[in-house]
């Protein structure tokens, strides 16, 4: 229909082909982080892990910025994400943060002892 | 239902129309991420409890296979990206080719994961019975995946594990329950994906599609996007826990 105005934002190939590069070069730096031990350059024992998610919110969020186009979507879709990655966040806080503060039946701190599932597993 | 061209009865514009449309699959693509979300919170704790059996079982998995499938989906989203740029800017011919495009490397992620699953099938390496972390060390002859010169360090990796976490075997099979059932997951989310792609390869064939009209495209477009978010974050969970040794 001619007489409304197609107003939506179109996102170029150059832009995903650099985006494309960034992911590929990005899929890179995490193979070779891993292969390196962190924890012996800063004090902070889950390096590894850190750097390793760091790398894929960065690559996640090109792909939701650009191939998804969310960066030139409306408000309302950017407040539906923004409240789904809130809700995933009381999920993971508050599971984790159970586990944490939690002393088990047999007064066991987690992580649990490794020694007193063997019971639970007598073939191994 | 009441439609002029391209425009449904109920929407003032095609920009509302086309926004109200995306604004429905954010909606299901949130609750996916609760769900992808919820398993991942499940391995963290895991994770946690058995580290060394996590980090033993994350090595015996084959880093080539797992980055080139990594490459190969990254691949198939800018193809993906590419097809919904060709339906807005009205490249009607391109459409079909770069949804082939996609489906194909699509078909390449399947095969590589083929490749991987039967290998630890025959590397008795699928939790149950049969599972035995060191199956592949105590038969290296029947094992091909392993190479005669690192035998001796995988042996002492497995003994130094062993020595810290006397339960591996046990533990270790819930690092492969982990790896398949979120690669699993991951997988039936490409299946339905595929058979989506085809179904818009046929109507883009028909030229369904249009700069005014090409929701289902975008669409199809955010679902494909999402399932690479999730490899995304799969792949250095599970193939880059403890690579440093």
């Amino acid at each position: 229909m001619s007489e409304h105005e197609h107003s939506e934002h179109i996102v170029s190939p150059g832009t995903y082909v650099a985006i494309i590069l960034s992911l590929l070069a990005l899929t890179g730096l995490t193979v070779a982080a891993a292969y390196v031990n962190l924890s012996d350059y800063v004090p902070f024992k889950q390096a590894n892990i850190f750097v390793a998610l760091l790398i894929a919110t960065v690559k996640a969020t090109l792909v939701v910025l650009f191939f998804m186009h969310v960066k030139y979507s409306p408000k309302r879709t950017k407040l539906v994400i923004m409240a789904g990655i809130f809700w995933l966040l009381i999920l993971l806080f508050m599971t984790l943060s159970d586990y944490a503060s939690r002393i088990d039946y047999r007064g066991v701190r987690f992580p649990m002892s490794q020694h007193v599932t063997r019971e639970a597993f007598p073939r191994s | 239902m009441h439609r002029t061209g391209a425009l449904y009865g109920q929407f003032e514009t095609l920009e509302q129309q086309k926004e109200t449309a995306s604004l429905g699959m954010w909606i299901f693509l949130v609750t996916e991420v609760m769900f992808f979300g919820g398993i991942m919170l499940a391995y963290t704790i895991n994770r946690h409890t058995s580290f060394h059996a996590f980090a033993m079982g994350s090595n015996t998995l084959s880093l080539p296979l797992g980055g080139f499938n990594t490459v190969v989906l990254l691949a198939s989203s800018f193809t993906m990206a590419m097809a919904v740029w060709s339906s807005q800017t009205g490249k009607k011919r391109l459409i079909p080719i770069f949804l082939t495009l996609t489906i194909l490397l699509g078909f390449v992620f399947f095969g590589v994961k083929y490749v991987e699953y039967a290998q630890k099938f025959h590397n008795h390496l699928i939790p149950g019975k049969n599972f035995d972390i060191r199956y592949c060390v105590n038969n290296p002859s029947k094992c091909e995946d392993i190479q005669p010169d690192d035998l001796a360090k995988e042996r002492a990796e497995i003994a130094e594990a062993f020595e810290a976490d006397p339960d591996l075997n046990a533990h270790a099979q819930l690092y492969y329950s982990a790896y398949f059932g979120m690669t699993g997951l991951h997988a039936l989310h490409m299946v339905i994906g595929a058979g989506l792609l085809f179904w818009l390869l046929r109507n883009s064939m028909r030229g369904m599609y249009t700069p005014e009209w090409n929701t289902p495209v975008d669409l199809v477009g955010l679902y494909w996007h999402f399932v690479d978010i999730v490899w995304i974050y799969l792949f250095p969970l599970l193939y880059l826990i403890d690579r440093h040794k």
